[in-house]
């Protein structure tokens, strides 16, 4: 701990981990910066709770290397601990032991000790909303209590880096809500790695996602990015009354390439909803409401541009990465 | 090895909180205490000439059979079973510290039963009032035997924790090495295979490590080093290949 603290929390260059014949992490490299809040995406047996793990210190790497905070994690794995927050998938708990007693007796293994302990169990009781629940014990607790419980542990000794793997999962949407604004509440102050299925989640809690499907990285960078990486255009809600071909007309004097689609069927009104889908992703927004709104015999009531969720995102770049690995196999091979 | 003792106590709470270990107790006073009153009735009827707490502990192996799995088969199985191994160790602790704090937890609670059996012989000393049958020298002898050979129990019902996954199967291991650490090693030391010559040797070994004949030793108050080194070695070794046992099955997780 001496020193000043230096501008990535996380290093990891060329990470791989191989059990009996499976590679489960193939040289993954990314950074994370100090105060950074960054998602963990991807699909199932991915390598993200290996990684994870890695971070930990707790599984060893086959190759790679991996720093927290500037500790190396294979030669001083105790070190890095001591920077670090972990709440494992599934947050396993003691069945038997109460909320106080658990935190009391997990601070002091994050050496903790005295007022110092106490006052950082009064602060994440506060923080998790566990002042009701603190005297009972952990194995009567609901899902989204005992969550609670986890990350209060996690983030008990104040750790530059704090990793939790699949939060809110198996929570309700109050309790979601909750745990996003408890880590929206922890940004800056330290660095964060979520991993999630819940991409809604991911896009409204972090600064940047990291996608990785089959162990190696397929992405990264803000949801902004990705999405104009990955999907690469923009699309428009409009909602018009009149001629389509008077549209169609009005779209290709705007801009040739422009792709119109029917989204819903006139209403009482005689309001049609269509979907503009623009080849790239220059703002049309501004344009194509005035060329609407000038073309006689077209009345427009709504324009909107229809952001691509993370979902879509998510879904492109990793398909990508299969097709990629597809074709990596190919030449020669059976399987 | 500044966290052992902050385990060390969450330990030990977790066994007091623990029903296996009110089952163990249950059991082993019942037992001991049928076994002390059989042993004071025969020694009512007919004089002997032994101490009556020589016939106590000559059958220890008994409750150990039963108190040692039932104490140890939780310890580490169910920490792997439930997750909660990968949360103590991604806090600043090793491997070892756990391992130990564990076994020592499991080894002070031995100790506590086999010291409540204390009670028996100060309702003897309080009732019977005869100097003679409370013979302090193999009483000493009894319960320094128990603590001695109690370091190896406890270190195999630890290690059988750290190999298997369910807390059942560790506890039947444990018992099977400690069945054949006891009585296997005198049933195959009375084989007739055994008397032939050229295997003079394994009879010998098969002597050395006859937990009865130290038992006898030691209640008749001699100490001897080869026995203890015996027991304190065999400790040690179970507990490293336990450390080295939850290592193994990290790696392979």
């Amino acid at each position: 701990m001496s020193g000043p603290a230096p501008e990535n929390t996380i290093e990891v260059q060329q990470l791989v981990k191989a059990y009996a014949g499976v590679t489960a992490v193939n040289g993954i490299s990314f950074t994370v910066r100090r105060g950074e809040v960054v998602g963990f995406l991807g699909p199932n047996g991915a390598g993200k709770s290996t990684t994870m793990r890695i971070l930990t210190g707790f599984l060893p790497a086959t190759s790679g290397f991996v720093s927290v905070c500037g500790v190396p994690v294979a030669s001083r794995p105790e070190d890095v601990k001591r920077h670090i927050g972990y709440m494992p998938e599934n947050n396993p708990l003691p069945e038997d032991v109460r909320v106080s007693e658990y935190l009391a007796f997990r601070g002091r293994l994050k050496e903790l000790s005295g007022k110092r302990l106490r006052t950082r169990i009064d602060t994440v009781v506060e923080l998790c909303d566990l002042k009701r629940i603190r005297h009972r014990i952990i194995g009567k607790l609901s899902k989204g209590m005992r969550q609670r419980v986890g990350i209060a542990e996690a983030v008990l000794a104040e750790p530059d880096l704090l990793i939790m793997d699949e939060p809110t999962i198996g929570l309700d949407p109050h309790q979601i809500i909750m745990i996003r604004d408890l880590i929206i509440g922890l940004r800056g102050r330290m660095s964060v790695i979520i991993s999630s299925h819940i991409l809604p989640e991911i896009e409204a809690t972090c600064d940047r996602v990291i996608i990785i499907n089959q162990g190696r990285l397929v992405a990264s960078g803000s949801p902004d990015d990705l999405r104009h990486e990955f999907l690469g255009r923009a699309n428009y809600r409009v909602e018009v009354a009149g001629e389509t071909e008077l549209l169609r007309g009005a779209l290709a004097a705007l801009r040739p390439g422009l792709a119109l689609d029917t989204v819903d069927g006139p209403d009482a009104q005689g309001f049609t909803t269509y979907e503009v889908a623009c080849p790239d992703s220059d703002d049309l927004g501004e344009p194509l409401v005035h060329a609407l709104a000038a073309t006689p015999g077209l009345r427009l009531r709504a324009c909107a541009r229809t952001e691509a969720s993370l979902e879509h995102v998510f879904l492109a770049a990793t398909r990508r990465s299969w097709d990629a690995t597809l074709e990596d196999k190919k030449p020669g091979q059976k399987t | 090895m500044r966290h052992f003792l902050t385990l060390f106590w969450h330990e030990v709470r977790m066994l007091f909180l623990s029903a296996s270990t009110y089952i163990a107790a249950v059991v082993f006073l019942g037992f001991m205490g049928f076994i002390f009153m059989r042993i004071l009735e025969d020694y009512a009827g007919t004089p002997q000439d032994t101490s009556p707490a020589v016939a106590f502990f000559g059958l220890f192996f008994l409750p150990v059979w039963v108190m040692v799995p039932l104490l140890t088969m939780k310890s580490l199985a169910e920490e792997r079973r439930s997750g909660t191994l990968e949360t103590l160790l991604t806090a600043p602790v090793n491997t070892a510290e756990v391992v130990l704090a564990k076994f020592a937890a499991s080894y002070l609670l031995y100790l506590l039963q086999w010291l409540s059996t204390l009670g028996f012989v100060f309702v003897l000393h309080h009732f019977a009032r005869d100097s003679r049958l409370l013979d302090p020298g193999p009483l000493i002898g009894g319960y320094l035997f128990i603590a001695v050979s109690g370091l190896l129990y406890t270190a195999i019902g630890t290690l059988a924790s750290a190999l298997v996954r369910s807390q059942a199967v560790a506890g039947i291991v444990s018992f099977a090495v400690i069945f054949a650490l006891t009585l296997g090693v005198r049933l195959i030391g009375g084989l007739a295979l055994l008397q032939q010559d050229n295997l003079g040797g394994m009879r010998e070994t098969l002597a050395a490590v006859d937990v009865f004949r130290h038992l006898e030793d030691f209640t008749r108050g001699v100490v001897d080093t080869r026995q203890v080194v015996f027991y304190f070695t065999g400790t040690a070794l179970a507990l490293i290949l336990s450390i080295l046992g939850v290592e193994a099955k990290i790696l392979r997780s």
